[in-house]
């Protein structure tokens, strides 16, 4: 089993080499990736998802346990020890929902006693209107597809390495999702713009122009500043709840 | 000289995918190309407009383009060999995909688009099943689990495929197949076949009657309920 992924430097979009001589992130661990929009933070996931070998566009290489990935690695799903979700909410696949786990269960040659409930399950406690077997993958809301796409990335990858790129958007419950992956002792990448769940990472990594900038390490003097932050949070997404409900928030101090 | 022979429906890929093929090798190597279209084709003045190299089409108008391409394949690899090409890449059109171009020798790539339906591994028959190679494409517009999905409807059409998942446009993860594309032996002429038996006979629809219906029709014909007569063709 995969314990440590490191990635090695590739060069930014003016053609400089990373600010960073090796990058080792080890299971358990969870990082988060942050910066500006179209500053590199979706195209360095998306290095590790494919386990790039100096053969994407950023030029990086992953490296497994501190070495060269097997070719099978990056061919055979079964063996991918990668799960990533995307910021896509549209999923072109015309199945049901049932019958892509089960067809994504056989690719990754799992057998199917109970996987497919248990998924939808968990999906169902990310997304407020529930998602059943027999709904059409592509009738889905957006944030049902990423529901249902994070619960497939916990059951039916079962990788050791999860990349979540903007979880925080198509409006379905972050915490329940953070909490999920957190207890799941894997090694989590955030790419996020939520100050929240960067706060909360062991490693931020800060990306501009394409490359890697800056690697921070959790400080503890970030403490009373991460739990204002947490509660401003909870009022924050309380108070979403009660407008999404229809309740009024008058006459409230939130 | 080598022979790659690149297959796959309209808009899949088919020209992203030789023209990283064509940057990659057409510093170190003498490129061939020929593109196989029905009435309209710009690939081949796009990769000779950018790359400089040697370019041909050929229309095949009123032919079934795959059968066109099978006629004049013979031509082209004697005008790639007069030109000392070290490889010919082959395009097909794209249309009808029933039957397969690839040869028995050289290597032969179906293109296929990660957001195509899902079951057209399947529908795409032996052009899938008949392939050394699947590249699969625009994969930076889909999720991982939906792509393991395509991929695992490619599997069950052909267990033993080699798959390349890429953003040909960017030309992502293909160095695993230019070292495949640059190992593949050099063909031998004079023993190149087809390697799936393509529907060769030609039926009155080929040849321009307009009629609907089997009555009208001899040749390659069926009934859409029961079996065609025993000597008609019947695919495979």
């Amino acid at each position: 089993m995969l314990q440590e992924l490191s990635i090695l430097p590739g060069t930014t979009k003016d053609g400089r080499r990373e600010n960073f001589s090796r990058l080792d992130l080890r299971v358990g661990e969870i990082v988060s990736i942050v910066g500006p929009t179209g500053s590199g933070k979706t195209a360095f996931i998306t290095d590790i998802e494919l386990l790039a070998q100096k053969d994407t566009a950023t030029g990086r290489q992953v490296l497994i346990d501190g070495g060269v990935p097997d070719e099978d690695w990056r061919q055979d799903p079964a063996r991918k020890p990668v799960a990533m979700i995307t910021q896509n909410t549209k999923c072109f696949t015309d199945l049901t929902v049932k019958d892509f786990l089960a067809t994504h269960a056989r690719a990754r040659r799992l057998p199917l006693d109970g996987l497919i409930d248990e998924t939808i399950d968990l999906a169902n406690q990310f997304t407020g209107e529930k998602i059943g077997p027999m709904m059409r993958i592509t009738t889905l809301s957006g944030g049902q597809t990423r529901s249902l796409m994070i619960a497939d990335a916990l059951h039916i990858c079962a990788a050791p390495v999860i990349l979540l790129d903007e979880i925080e958007n198509a409006g379905i419950f972050k915490q329940e999702v953070v909490d999920t992956v957190r207890r799941a002792n894997k090694m989590i990448v955030f790419v996020t713009h939520d100050p929240v769940i960067a706060i909360l990472t062991h490693k931020r990594i800060v990306f501009a122009n394409g490359g890697v900038v800056k690697i921070l390490e959790r400080d503890d003097a970030e403490r009373p500043a991460a739990e204002t932050l947490i509660s401003l949070d909870r009022r924050l997404i309380a108070a979403r709840e009660k407008l999404r409900a229809g309740l009024s928030l008058c006459n409230e101090v939130i | 000289m080598q022979l790659l022979i690149v297959a796959g429906p309209p808009s899949a890929g088919k020209t992203a995918l030789l023209k990283q093929v064509t940057a990659r090798f057409h510093k170190q190597r003498r490129l061939a190309f020929l593109k196989i279209d029905v009435v309209k084709a710009f690939e081949d003045e796009e990769l000779a407009a950018e790359f400089g190299i040697l370019t041909s089409k050929i229309y095949s108008g009123d032919l079934c383009p795959d059968h066109a391409g099978v006629m004049v394949l013979g031509d082209a690899i004697e005008w790639a060999q007069r030109n000392q090409a070290d490889l010919l890449m082959v395009e097909s059109a794209g249309l009808c995909l029933r039957c397969t171009p690839y040869l028995n020798q050289g290597l032969g790539i179906i293109i296929l688009s990660a957001i195509s339906g899902i079951q057209s591994p399947l529908k795409m028959g032996s052009m899938v099943s008949l392939a050394d190679i699947a590249v699969v494409t625009k994969i930076d517009l889909v999720g991982q689990a939906e792509r393991e999905v395509f991929l695992q409807k490619i599997r069950e059409v052909h267990p033993s495929i080699r798959i390349f998942e890429t953003n040909a446009l960017q030309g992502t993860s293909l160095q695993k197949l230019y070292d495949l594309i640059a190992q593949s032996p050099d063909i031998d002429p004079k023993g190149l076949l087809l390697r799936g038996v393509p529907p060769l006979g030609t039926c009155t629809l080929c040849v321009g009657k307009k009629e609907i219906g089997w009555q009208h029709h001899f040749g390659v014909v069926r009934r859409l309920d029961g079996a065609a007569a025993e000597y008609l063709f019947r695919g495979e």
